[in-house]
């Protein structure tokens, strides 16, 4: 397993750490249209166990997209998507299964509205799981005691802020033991003094082991929490490198173009 | 007045009148969300079946349907929802026909009032409802359908209080509701119609207004926040 414990390790040591660790989530040659625009063009990724993978990218290069896919909300034409060694199914009840156990968590929170935020955690596990609705609570309590917003169980969504919210949304995610998380976007929506409480959360998942693949404009976090950096634009990926050289040394001009505007502002 | 309550037996018309709107309330209800369940549904045939059944139904005349009710269901195909051997049998059997053809109608309303209550839902609670492993059934159940029916109460109403004055369509096959009174009124003692028509109004008025008030509150108190 990596040591995330220690922030400023050298990146290419995570790097080489995280790739050892067996592939969880496997890509290969998928590809999607939305009408004429080719969102996804023959992505090829592999996600380690424990790994961190950071999407950066312009808006529409398609790492939305490819986020969503990996969690079947998008379809794809051709290629193939494995979970554990498992093919995305297509639908039904093993699809279902299948979305369990990856958790995701959107730019917009989502979470029900028309139920309260200890009622959002506990869906999942009563339903699917099969868990007592005293165990799933007692669950759900300890996760929202995790991320700070225990205060909050009997409230409804539309009564906590955004970074209250996302931290919900991650909780909710978290109470299905997903073996990994998708984050699309999920500070993109929040007020900037809201983005550090979620990103913290975040961070210390990260440093737990989970594996994850988050669609960020957030580049602190991806410095900090990523193991790997991959850059998309097109519907392509145009680079994938450590956190510390991505950001130092940029090999495609679109990166150093995307770069040079981000980080100048 | 008092002639005209102790003539024509007008607390049972009302009380006729009263079962039909509930029982076809509920029925409409349960059949209405069943279609709109075909409708949501993510296969093609069931799609088409749920556009085919408000297509016909809602836009069919009431009366048409009463009538085929009676005279396809009952006289032509010899379908009787009632025992056969009973005294009350044509009151039974009619009234029973009479529920059917109201929810059938009202039920293709229902479903339209549901689908504009699940379009003012926002595409991601259905996408958050799958995310963590609901099935289709269950994240329309859990997510969906209760969200849909909040946001559908003000449009449920209008078909709720529709249905409670459509009952007086059924009077054509010989169901004595506050119509059908009000026809044998007309027969009997026309002297007596200007109050007739006064009571009926009130009655109608005394069904009808406490719902739109109800649903009014109500909707507001359901709303859920965004």
């Amino acid at each position: 397993m990596t040591n995330r414990s220690v922030p400023l390790s050298t990146p290419a040591a995570d790097a080489v750490a995280a790739a050892t660790g067996e592939p969880l989530i496997v890509l290969t040659g998928v590809n999607k249209h939305f009408g004429d625009l080719h969102v996804l063009r023959d992505i090829d990724l592999t996600v380690a166990k424990g790994e961190v993978v950071v999407v950066l990218g312009p808006s529409g290069s398609g790492k939305s997209t490819l986020c969503r896919a990996i969690n079947r909300l998008e379809t794809y034409e051709s290629g193939s998507i494995t979970i554990d060694g498992m093919p995305l199914p297509e639908e039904g009840a093993a699809l279902a299964r299948l979305r369990a156990d990856v958790g995701m968590v959107f730019q917009a929170f989502n979470l029900f509205a028309h139920k309260t935020i200890l009622q959002n955690v506990t869906l999942g596990p009563i339903k699917v799981r099969g868990r007592s609705k005293a165990q799933a609570e007692k669950r759900a309590i300890e996760l929202l005691t995790r991320v700070g917003v225990e205060q909050q169980a009997h409230k409804y969504p539309a009564q906590l802020s955004g970074g209250q919210q996302q931290r919900v949304a991650i909780a909710r995610s978290l109470a299905m033991e997903p073996k990994a998380m998708l984050f699309d976007e999920p500070t993109s929506a929040l007020d900037p003094e809201m983005i550090n409480e979620v990103l913290d959360v975040m961070g210390q998942l990260a440093q737990e082991g989970m594996t994850m693949i988050v669609v960020t404009h957030e580049m602190g976090f991806a410095r900090r929490a990523a193991d790997r950096v991959i850059f998309m634009s097109d519907g392509q990926v145009l680079e994938q490198a450590p956190p510390e050289e991505f950001f130092n040394h940029p090999t495609t001009e679109r990166a150093k173009d995307f770069l040079g505007k981000i980080l100048t502002h | 007045m008092n002639a005209l309550f102790s003539q024509f037996d007008l607390w049972s018309a009302f009380w006729m009148t009263i079962k039909l709107t509930v029982i076809g309330a509920i029925g409409s209800l349960i059949l209405g969300t069943l279609v709109a369940v075909l409708r949501l549904s993510p296969v093609r045939m069931l799609r088409a079946a749920g556009t085919a059944y408000v297509t016909v139904f809602r836009n069919t005349p009431l009366t048409l349907i009463v009538f085929a009710c009676s005279l396809v269901l009952w006289q032509t195909l010899g379908i009787t929802l009632a025992n056969d051997h009973s005294r009350d049998f044509f009151t039974v059997n009619n009234f029973r026909l009479a529920l059917v053809a109201l929810i059938v109608y009202h039920a293709s309303f229902v479903c339209e009032a549901l689908r504009s209550g699940v379009n003012t839902i926002p595409l991601g609670q259905a996408e958050a409802a799958r995310s963590i492993g609901l099935t289709f059934t269950q994240s329309l159940r859990e997510v969906v359908l209760p969200q849909a029916f909040r946001g559908a109460v003000t449009p449920l109403g209008n078909t709720l209080i529709a249905l409670t004055k459509n009952t007086t369509v059924v009077m054509t096959i010989g169901v004595a509701e506050l119509a059908y009174q009000l026809a044998r009124i007309n027969e009997f003692r026309s002297d007596l119609l200007n109050l007739a028509f006064a009571v009926m109004a009130m009655l109608f008025v005394i069904l009808t207004v406490p719902v739109g008030i109800f649903l009014n509150t109500f909707s507001k108190r359901l709303a859920v926040k965004r």
